[in-house]
């Protein structure tokens, strides 16, 4: 089983580092995305893998039975969730406003902030007249 | 005791939700933005000065003890960390309130810089792997709005390189973590240096090179640093001057605990790969700033030049190393912060931050060239400012330990550094105005919540020079600590002090 997990997390984490390789802003999203998920994978895995074996106390003994589902991976896993997909969500926001601004996919097309000389007058223009609704940082947690 | 420790974090987080409730109320705003600026540098006081009476304090959170649970630790070093950016922040916000357009206001910038703050503290205070993790995501999280609030074009697109590569950072953290967690079942930082001194050696240099790169991205190490310069000075300048006083000053002290307390077990790979890297550091940032022409990117690219001189004191591994990289990333926020203000103060009388439609500001405004002067001198490490102390302590560091060709490299870079500095003085403030001059830039008044704070971190990098024997004891018994983790299993494992807080 643990020998599946190696072969699944790795294809994640090449597949993920293949997409973040490309120009193409969404490709880079969608790498992020199995990034994460291949992260969360390994989370799971290094805790050691073991079927049904509840972290249970039986009612005749004093402590856990080893080997047993260690439980704490689980709940890492479920924080680093919440989280990922609350910062995923403002990247794809992100993403959707670069798009609008700069009508590019490209990622070889953001050249403005890196460019030496003087800043164009055009990056300090807003992308939309109104403020962004900025989403709330608790949210991500 | 232990409400010392939470303070930080209970105050971010209450004036984090405070604000948000008050954000569309302007002065309300202002003024508890202030009062709650306040309040965060009145506690981290406290806390250090507890800290340095009576040693590490700890809290288990939710009364679990030690390894089970989530600890909060604060020793010297988070101690000093907490206060110094709770005085770089109090003086950001109270700069921000005359800065920040009413829009950015209404959509929530001041609720944003306290839940920034509060990753930033509660990432100093823990003491906890993964808890470290979540700290940093809040931080991240708070940081990557705060960047593009506003939404200009600029904005936008340094936004998707720092949150693409943060985001990467962040993958790599969470996959080392799990690596580490696999091999020792345990998270707590004081646990975690107990199990790995009998671990596979080679598993080690493998998560230690994985945090490495985690958290070099953070910090903006060579060669992991290309967001920084391309997303710092696109953003408000408060904003721009928050994130270069705290953010990748966050990423070297995960480092430096990491690399102190966990990743010990084989210097001379580990330290040494972080030496080759704090060298390529020094020299690729000050080398990217000579090339260019304004103001808040020279200075990012000095963000960089100067991590690599805190890196390089950790890199070396001895008291007097430590110490150095603790007492040049104190002069470093402080500095920093203010140079980023005062670049602001520029762009707003002149309308610009580019070198070459700058001039004869010290002509028109010779208050601000000298103002200028002392973060800028104090950055390129001239005496009795903070900075030549800093550089000095690098620089011995460097030779008690031999190595001669770094050493050497931190020596030019200062060089560099000034000759940097003076650019921006003969650019701006000495030479000739442009072709046109400076439209009625006479009639530009300051508001004095601009001015105020600018002098106020002057006054520290002043006084952090000339009596710099209090800071220089202080991160001397920082590094004292850091290098005894022993003492700092004792305090965590050992007389765990269990306060009833809900929740952790």
């Amino acid at each position: 089983m643990e020998f599946l997990f190696a072969i699944m997390i790795g294809t994640l984490y090449g597949c993920s580092l293949y997409l973040l390789l490309r120009r193409s802003i969404v490709k880079l999203a969608i790498g992020l995305i199995l990034l994460g998920n291949g992260a969360n994978l390994l989370i799971f895995s290094a805790g050691g893998l073991v079927r049904g074996r509840p972290p249970l106390v039986p009612e005749d003994a004093t402590s856990v039975p080893v080997p047993y589902a260690d439980p704490l991976p689980q709940a890492l896993i479920l924080t680093a969730i919440v989280i990922s997909f609350g910062v995923l969500v403002f990247a794809v926001a992100l993403i959707y406003r670069t798009y609008r601004a700069l009508a590019t996919d490209d990622l070889d097309d953001l050249t403005a902030t890196d460019r030496l000389g003087e800043v164009p007058e055009a990056a300090h223009q807003p992308v939309v007249p109104v403020g962004v609704s900025a989403p709330n940082p608790q949210d991500g947690r | 005791m232990g409400l010392l420790v939470t303070l930080p974090l209970l105050l971010s987080l209450a004036f984090s939700l405070t604000l948000f409730a008050v954000r569309r109320r302007r002065t309300a705003s202002h003024v508890l933005a202030i009062i709650g600026a306040s309040a965060l540098l009145a506690s981290a006081i406290a806390l250090l000065f507890v800290v340095a009476r009576e040693g590490l304090q700890v809290v288990a959170l939710g009364k679990w003890p030690a390894p089970y649970g989530i600890v909060l630790v604060a020793d010297l070093f988070s101690a000093a960390m907490v206060l110094v950016c709770a005085l770089v922040s109090w003086a950001t916000i109270v700069y921000a309130t005359a800065w920040i357009d009413p829009e950015r206001e209404r959509t929530g910038f001041y609720p944003l810089v306290f839940a920034l703050l509060l990753g930033v503290n509660g990432a100093f205070l823990t003491g906890d792997l993964f808890n470290l993790y979540v700290w940093f995501e809040v931080m991240l999280m708070a940081s990557f709005v705060l960047l593009v609030l506003g939404a200009e074009r600029g904005q936008v697109e340094g936004g998707i390189k720092y949150v693409s590569l943060n985001l990467l950072a962040s993958a790599f953290f969470l996959s080392a973590t799990g690596i580490l967690y696999g091999i020792s079942g345990t998270l707590n930082f004081a646990d975690l240096s107990r199990v790995l001194s009998g671990t596979d050696p080679r598993i080690l240099d493998l998560v230690a090179v994985l945090f490495g790169i985690a958290f070099g991205i953070k910090a903006g190490v060579f060669p992991l640093f290309f967001w920084l310069p391309a997303s710092y000075h696109t953003p408000p300048v408060p904003v721009s001057a928050l994130f270069a006083g705290l953010l990748t000053k966050v990423g070297v002290y995960a480092l430096v605990r990491v690399f102190t307390l966990l990743f010990v077990h084989n210097p001379g790979w580990t330290h040494t790969l972080l030496l080759g890297c704090a060298a390529l550091t020094m020299l690729t940032g000050v080398f990217g700033a000579l090339a260019q022409h304004d103001v808040r990117r020279i200075l990012s690219f000095h963000i960089v030049s100067q991590i690599g001189y805190m890196i390089f004191g950790l890199a070396l591994l001895t008291p007097l190393g430590l110490a150095s990289s603790v007492f040049y990333l104190i002069h470093h926020i402080v500095v920093k912060t203010n140079l980023f203000l005062i670049g602001g103060l520029i762009e707003r009388a002149f309308g610009t931050g580019s070198l070459d439609r700058l001039g004869g500001i010290f002509r028109e405004r010779a208050w601000l060239g000298l103002l200028f002067l002392i973060p800028a001198f104090s950055l390129a490490g001239i005496p009795p400012l903070s900075g030549f102390t800093a550089k000095l302590l690098v620089i011995r560091a460097g030779l008690a330990t031999h190595s001669y060709l770094a050493t050497a490299i931190a020596v030019v870079v200062g060089l560099f550094t000034l000759l940097s500095m003076l650019k921006i003085w003969n650019e701006a403030f000495w030479k000739a105005p442009p072709e046109g001059g400076h439209a009625d830039t006479a009639s530009v008044q300051y508001n004095a919540r601009l001015v105020l704070p600018t002098i106020v971190l002057a006054a520290v990098t002043l006084y952090l020079g000339i009596a710099g024997e209090m800071l220089l004891g202080l991160s001397m018994k920082a590094a004292e600590q850091l290098l005894d983790p022993a003492g700092y299993r004792a305090a965590v494992l050992g007389t765990v002090n269990p306060v009833a807080i809900a929740g952790g």
